[in-house]
């Protein structure tokens, strides 16, 4: 119960929030002109008429490398349990020896990367 | 904990919010002139140009908010209260002095409050998205890159925290601080703070709002209160990473007389770091892209991983 209890409190932290947000945008709503002319509502590109499409192709070269970053963030959200316990009794040497293993690992698939060119960027 | 306590702690929360970032902006406006030569503000409010910054919100309340055609409507109207929100949410987990002085102790805090922080760049990719403008979307995957760059040296620096402490609560690794520490600690520090300040894409991370290449990146087409927000958003985000950076590396509350002052070292500690940050601003040039992407994974994730190797050392060899 006393688990929840926080979380209720930070719940009601985030409809403050909403509340915030809210009171603000109306109020911003009942301060602010509002005098539309097609040139203003043109999406802005430096003065001259938009060329083609906002929603742009674009090479998405971070393809492979967010990957790479979630493949890395799930391994190191393991790392918070085991931060917890690793040097409580009955542990010690083994658990570090474990420590080694895992950034080893992490380490050989950053190297790996690297060597493949994925942290390379021109 | 009774109405009244959390009402106070909601009251206090929202305050804060409000308070602070605009100290830290008004500083900005200050420091930044002295270290250039100029004065800055004068005017507003009568004193130095203390209320410069209400000025610019009556300013800002009072300018009509345009939302371009081509744009995706209630996306982008929504995404400057996405960018904000997740940074009032974490102050509330921040612990800022000794037995029980936070706004709400939450057991997984160091979790919690990096889980919230990474939500805030949302608002910025729906805000770039949601545009349909050329700087706007360029803008918002380079923020998309950024945060998947840099969140991992950040998540990585936590837990050789949490490894020190033996505790993922914020108000627990407090409470096992010892001085030494920060000497222990201080390469996880410069890893953590480096990411906060390339998250919060301030200079020199401040490739995506390059306003010499790319306008203002994803804030572009935002005028009036949204726009403001997203500013709002922005020195929130400065007053959370250097509060976190206080309580995860700098001792918090640690520090003579803390019993009665604890909450003023918090505070202390936390202004220098802001103080460093806009420094920092005006110090350095803007690094390009492919700079800032292999500082992170050539540079901050080595050493972040250094510094787990030796925190566990220490740790059980000790």
């Amino acid at each position: 119960m006393q688990y929840f209890h926080g979380y209720s409190v930070v719940g009601l932290v985030a409809v403050l929030g909403l509340l915030f947000v809210g009171v603000s945008f109306t109020a911003g709503r009942l301060l602010r002109p509002y005098v539309p002319t097609p040139e203003k509502l043109l999406t802005y590109e430096c003065g001259v008429d938009p060329v083609g499409e906002g929603w742009a192709h674009t090479q998405v070269r971070y393809y492979v490398y967010a990957f790479l970053y979630v493949i890395f963030a799930v391994d190191s959200i393991f790392l918070f349990p085991w931060a917890t316990v690793f040097a409580t009794e009955g542990y010690g040497g083994t658990t570090l020896v474990e420590m080694f293993v895992f950034l080893g690992f992490l380490a050989v698939g950053i190297l790996y990367a690297w060597k493949k060119g994925v942290l390379e960027w021109t | 904990m009774n109405a009244i306590d959390v009402i106070v702690t909601l009251l206090g929360v929202l305050l804060v919010f409000l308070v602070l970032p605009l100290v830290v902006g008004q500083t900005e406006h200050k420091v930044m002139a002295h270290m250039q030569g100029r004065v800055g503000p004068m005017y507003a409010g009568g004193f130095h140009g203390w209320a410069q910054l209400v000025a610019d919100g009556v300013k800002f309340a009072q300018k009509e908010d345009v939302v371009p055609d081509g744009a995706d409507r209630r996306i982008f109207q929504l995404a400057p209260a996405v960018a904000l929100l997740p940074y009032l949410i974490v102050l509330v987990a921040i612990p800022f002095a000794p037995g029980g002085g936070v706004g709400q102790a939450i057991d997984a805090g160091i979790f919690f409050v990096l889980a919230v922080m990474g939500a805030g760049v949302l608002g910025t990719l729906m805000g770039g998205w949601a545009s349909a403008n050329k700087f706007g979307l360029l803008g918002g995957l380079r923020t998309a890159a950024q945060l998947l760059a840099y969140e991992l040296p950040m998540l990585l620096t936590a837990a050789s925290v949490a490894m020190a402490a033996g505790t993922v609560s914020l108000t627990g690794i407090l409470d096992g601080f010892e001085w030494w520490w920060i000497p222990w600690q201080i390469v996880g520090a410069f890893v953590f703070f480096t990411a906060g300040l390339a998250e919060l894409q301030r200079p020199p991370f401040d490739a995506p709002i390059a306003d010499s290449e790319i306008i203002f990146g994803a804030y572009t087409e935002y005028s009036g209160l949204r726009f403001a927000l997203f500013m709002l958003a922005e020195y929130a985000g400065i007053v959370v990473l250097c509060g976190l950076t206080t309580v995860l590396f700098l001792g918090g509350w640690h520090g003579p007389f803390s019993d009665s002052v604890g909450w003023l070292w918090t505070l202390l500690k936390t202004a220098v770091l802001a103080f460093g940050v806009i420094w920092l601003r005006v110090t350095y040039p803007r690094l390009r892209e492919d700079q800032i992407q292999r500082f992170a994974w050539t540079v901050l994730i080595p050493l972040a991983l250094a510094q787990i190797a030796l925190t566990g050392i220490v740790k059980v060899v000790i």
